[in-house]
């Protein structure tokens, strides 16, 4: 073990460099957050991701996110536990009849300001599983949606990029 | 003489040796043969069911087309080392059947999802509640053939958690939604101060409706529907689908699609217990081999996407064949990548071996006897940590796997530790399973005008229904997926049964009388799948 923490010492981080943010995301942004609630967050944001059905591809790269090789931390990004200390609500799945109560009130638990971004292509549009008699459908008919991050599943870098769009635009105040 | 025609008879002869006197043999069923029975064949099942502990219940579930309902279980003959497998089904005219639940507890959840869907009844079923059915849907039986519509608005009924009291107990309700990056279900903690006094687990929250999504779609549709049932072993459902339609087909595919389908499924192995073993220990506050492993995952997942072009491989492996044949530098990437893990996996198994601090945490804590395991007949890591030696690479056993070389481990403990020691040896097995493949598999075939077909074919249309079967070994355990096509090919039912259906309820018994603490580390440790299970 000491030769592995040696070996880190010496060979320096294995995270990799941040991918630009993603145009798409930014354009998608501009003109929903208010400038005030820009100010309020700074460049960091608290993230509570709710599977609302997922299949659970989607939060395998979530995961992945926190590896250090994407290092999400870094870009003061970071998963919490609660939704109570969320300012973002990162949503996946087609929103399961089953789930979709949980979600609302998931919702109401996160403070303001606050955000949701949809993850994956069954939250976007319910996937593959558009049509069920046990899905609502995309997260957008349950919750308001900021961002979309389309993907089955998004692979970390897509991933990376959205949320760092969505981190800019929390960031900057004009 | 009357001794030696006892002996004989078919009534004490066991049920593998006399499965044609509960009934005829279905033509259309592959690759395993189906009985047809009545009501008193059924019976007789529970009976051998309950004397026959080396009878194995692989699964259970429920059809309806316009001959009415009925139901299917998949058994396996465990003792007598042939592995022998078949499936007996009953047809329910009155909506009932004699429930299995008595003889082999796994029947329970099984029946109640059967009763949801279905609407049949499991007569004597020792837990009659609803399990998939949360009351939600707007529907009642989606599966049966006249499915009623109930009103959505209104308040769902209560459910009621089984009663648990005494002294100085009180109640942990945990989930649906989780703190942290996990799918969403209802654990129901009763505990006497720090230690669990029974677990009660209510899962069901993202029953997406995938059975009837498929029903009546083609089956290129229906396989990226099961490529989606649960992303972490999208592979072997696919495979698990692919195998079944093609048996219903009597269709040969592709040698290389066969070998490169393995080479798919062990990849996907190598990425799913090289993240999990990191964070079973990352659940143990030992942050360090969940530092030092979900890199080597992400070298896994970033050659898969180099290798076929998604890092989960999702939507690669599909009827008739795989989808992109691998990509040219593919094979010298892989033997690159198993040569680096191979260099750094094993300094991290010293890792876990010598600290005694984390061995403290999952040495005899969450054990599963391995009396329950075969109750269950619990497959994968979960029942090969409880003395358990299933594999259905191994038996009944599927190309390429009858030809490779390799193990597997088995041991009896049962705890939390020899989980992760299953899987530190299956890591290893994988490697070289890959290693093999790659240096075995059969070549790109090349047309005379020099274009290389990909390995996959085209689905022949047989004009007639047909039913198929197959049994297929994800990183959980085995999948059992059962398929029935109409004559126009499309899809008429798919059952996909995933390992998890008998690992979940070994997970109740895992964490009595342990702490509430350890829970996480149990719950890792068993790793089942909510999306597979809740379907
Ligand atoms: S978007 Fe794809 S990976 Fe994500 S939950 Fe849906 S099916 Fe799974």
């Amino acid at each position: 073990m000491f030769n592995h923490i040696l070996r880190a010492l010496t060979k320096g981080p294995v995270t990799e460099p941040a991918p630009s943010p993603s145009a798409d995301g930014l354009a998608e942004l501009a003109g929903r957050i208010e400038a005030a609630s820009r100010a309020r967050l700074g460049r960091s944001l608290s993230i509570r991701a709710v599977d609302a059905g997922s299949c659970n591809g989607c939060e395998l790269e979530l995961h992945a996110l926190n590896n250090p090789i994407y290092d999400v931390e870094r870009f003061g990004l970071r998963f919490v536990a609660s939704p109570r200390h969320a300012d973002v609500l990162l949503v996946t799945g087609p929103v399961t009849k089953n789930m979709a109560e949980a979600l609302r009130r998931t919702w109401d638990a996160t403070p303001d300001p606050k955000w949701v971004v949809a993850c994956g292509a069954c939250a976007i549009d319910g996937g593959v599983f558009a049509g069920s008699y046990a899905c609502v459908g995309p997260v957008e008919t349950v919750i308001p949606v900021d961002l979309r991050i389309p993907g089955c599943p998004p692979r970390p870098a897509e991933l990376l990029a959205g949320l760092l769009s969505l981190l800019e635009h929390s960031a900057s105040r004009g | 003489m009357t001794d030696q025609t006892d002996t004989a008879s078919p009534n004490t002869a066991r049920l593998f040796d006399r499965l044609d006197t509960l009934g005829p043999r279905a033509v259309e069923h592959r690759p395993w043969p189906r009985h047809l029975t009545d009501r008193a064949g059924w019976l007789t099942l529970i009976d051998d069911l309950e004397k026959d502990g080396g009878l194995a219940l692989i699964g259970l579930w429920a059809d309806a087309d316009a001959g009415g309902h009925k139901v299917h279980a998949a058994l396996r003959d465990e003792a007598s080392g042939t592995g022998a497998v078949a499936v007996v089904s009953l047809p329910c005219p009155d909506g009932r059947f004699p429930s299995l639940s008595a003889v082999r507890p796994s029947a329970i959840r099984l029946e109640r999802a059967i009763q949801d869907l279905f609407g049949l009844v499991a007569e004597g079923l020792t837990d009659p509640r609803p399990w998939l059915d949360h009351g939600r849907w707007g529907l009642r039986h989606p599966l049966a053939n006249t499915p009623t519509t109930t009103d959505g608005t209104a308040p769902p009924p209560s459910y009621p958690v089984l009663p648990c009291e005494g002294e100085g107990l009180h109640q942990i309700p945990v989930g649906p939604v989780h703190a942290g990056i996990i799918e969403p279900g209802h654990f129901r903690f009763t505990a006497n101060g720090e230690t669990v006094v029974r677990l009660e687990e209510r899962l069901g929250y993202v029953h997406k409706g995938v059975e009837a999504l498929m029903r009546g779609q083609p089956v290129e549709r229906a396989a990226k529907i099961i490529a989606r049932l649960s992303g972490d072993s999208t592979v072997a459902h696919s495979i698990a689908f692919a195998q079944a339609v093609e048996a219903a087909l009597g269709l040969t595919i592709p040698p290389r699609a066969v070998w490169l389908r393995a080479l798919m499924a062990e990849l996907e192995r190598l990425a799913n217990h090289l993240g999990d073993i990191g964070a079973i220990a990352n659940d143990a506050a030992f942050s360090f081999l969940l530092a030092h492993l979900s890199p080597l995952r992400e070298a896994v997942l970033r050659a898969a996407d180099a290798c076929f072009g998604h890092r989960l491989m999702m939507d690669c492996v599909v009827p008739g064949g795989v989808a992109p044949d691998i990509a040219a530098t593919g094979p010298q990437r892989l033997l690159d990548l198993t040569a680096d893990l191979r260099r750094r996996f094993a300094p991290l198994v010293a890792v876990y071996d010598d600290k005694s601090s984390l061995q403290d945490r999952t040495l005899t804590t969450g054990v599963i006897h391995r009396g329950l395991a075969n109750r269950f007949a619990a497959g994968g890591f979960v029942g090969r940590a409880s003395g358990r030696d299933g594999d259905a690479r191994k038996s009944p056993g599927y190309a390429p796997y009858t030809d490779l070389e390799f193990e597997v481990p088995v041991l009896t403990e049962g705890d939390v530790n020899a989980r992760v020691w299953i899987r530190i040896r299956e890591v290893e097995q994988s490697l070289s399973l890959i290693e093999q493949i790659i240096r075995r598999m059969p070549g790109v075939p090349r047309g005379p005008d020099g274009i290389t077909p990909p390995p996959l074919l085209t689905l022949p249309s047989v004009g007639e229904e047909r039913a198929g079967m197959a049994l297929v070994e994800s990183f959980r355990g085995e999948i059992l997926t059962w398929v029935r096509l109409s004559a126009d090919g499309t899809v008429a039912r798919c059952h996909p049964r995933d390992p998890s259906w008998f690992q979940w309820p070994l997970l109740e018994a895992a964490i009595e009388g342990n702490i509430v603490a350890d829970f996480p580390l149990c719950n890792k440790s068993v790793n089942g799948s909510y999306s597979g299970h809740d379907l």
